[in-house]
């Protein structure tokens, strides 16, 4: 009853019941915090906007965006995945969401940024719907912990519009 | 003698009643772990609940070794989610993020993924002239992370040697065990 393999045993499940329960402590600790972040989106220029030869539209541009996500850091919080998706309605697809731009951020001290860039991803629609087009521009977060479940939530910016013709 | 006389004397003082015993409690160990893996499965309603984390694709939110859950709902696929997919000719699934979503009136869906280390989308990895994923190459969406832990499944794939002597130990733990 009481040789080493025994106490080894007893000792190694210990250590791993504590461990997972401190895991699950620390995941849940999470839903208590309650983020109230904020973003701006501006649409500063269409630096081009053409048919590709195979018949759908594509469009470059270039924004400003800032936005505040410091509330979503917690001490369980390992980084936080950022993006600004453009979304719309054509008469084809109920919902578009294409990626613009993405980024890390691995600490509070970062979440608070300001940045001036053209898309990142290309902006192709799935046909020839973008002319005149009104769409949405979405800040998603996931947040990712050190252990356990992942969040994600948004801020849909609404009122954005495409020019009438290319360019 | 010490240690290993011990185990002799008692795999030779092993009785009948005490052996069929000590099979029925293995037997009890495996099919409880069988069962709560199909219970994950019914659950989650994914094919394989629990993945490993293999290459680096999405560092630095998940390392090779870290473990993800995952759930398959009816919901409709975002952008954002990180999505575990099979791509037709590859047997290892690859965890991305979905970074476009087309979908249809009716409910189909075409998905663009990439990883978030990667510098390019993930047409690349696509099957020869596959520009989108569809929703049946979507095996489930990630909803948790254990760091960490998919180390031990790497490490015995990788060095099966490990594999065997582990089971063997464990084999002879249970053999030898008194009560």
């Amino acid at each position: 009853m009481h040789s080493f393999g025994y106490r080894a045993n007893a000792l190694f499940t210990f250590a791993i019941t504590i461990l997972a329960l401190v895991c699950a402590m620390a995941s849940l600790s999470d839903s208590l915090n309650s983020p109230s972040p904020s973003a701006h989106v501006q649409v500063l220029n269409i630096n081009w906007f053409q048919k590709q030869p195979n018949g759908n539209d594509e469009v470059s541009m270039t924004m400003n965006i800032s936005a505040d996500l410091q509330s979503l850091f917690t001490w369980n919080t390992k980084q936080v995945f950022v993006f600004l998706a453009a979304e719309y309605e054509t008469p084809k697809n109920s919902l578009n969401q294409i990626s613009l731009w993405d980024g890390i951020i691995p600490s509070k001290e970062h979440a608070k940024f300001w940045i001036h860039t053209s898309n990142k991803y290309r902006f192709i629609d799935q046909g020839r719907n973008l002319r005149g087009k009104e769409f949405n521009l979405t800040m998603h977060w996931h947040v990712m912990p050190k252990t356990g479940k992942m969040f994600a939530d948004k801020i849909v910016m609404p009122g954005y519009r495409l020019p009438e013709e290319y360019r | 003698m010490g240690w290993i006389g011990e185990t002799i004397d008692s795999i030779k003082s092993i009785q009948i009643r005490q052996l069929l015993t000590q099979a029925v409690s293995l037997g009890m160990i495996v099919t409880s772990a069988l069962i709560i893996w199909k219970a994950l499965m019914c659950i989650t309603g994914s094919e394989s609940p629990v993945v490993v984390v293999l290459s680096g694709s999405m560092e630095p939110g998940f390392k090779r070794g870290d473990i993800l859950f995952l759930h398959m709902s009816k919901d409709p696929i975002r952008a954002g989610e990180i999505v575990v997919f099979n791509v037709d000719g590859r047997e290892i699934p690859i965890v991305h993020r979905v970074i476009k979503v087309h979908e249809r009136q009716d409910g189909e869906v075409d998905i663009l993924t990439k990883g978030d280390n990667n510098y390019g989308d993930d047409r690349l990895l696509y099957a020869q002239g596959q520009l989108w994923l569809q929703r049946h190459h979507i095996m489930g969406r990630a909803v948790g992370f254990l760091p960490y832990v998919g180390w031990v499944t790497i490490i015995m794939t990788e060095k099966p040697i490990i594999k065997y002597i582990l089971i063997g130990a464990l084999g002879l733990l249970v053999i030898t065990s008194k009560d």
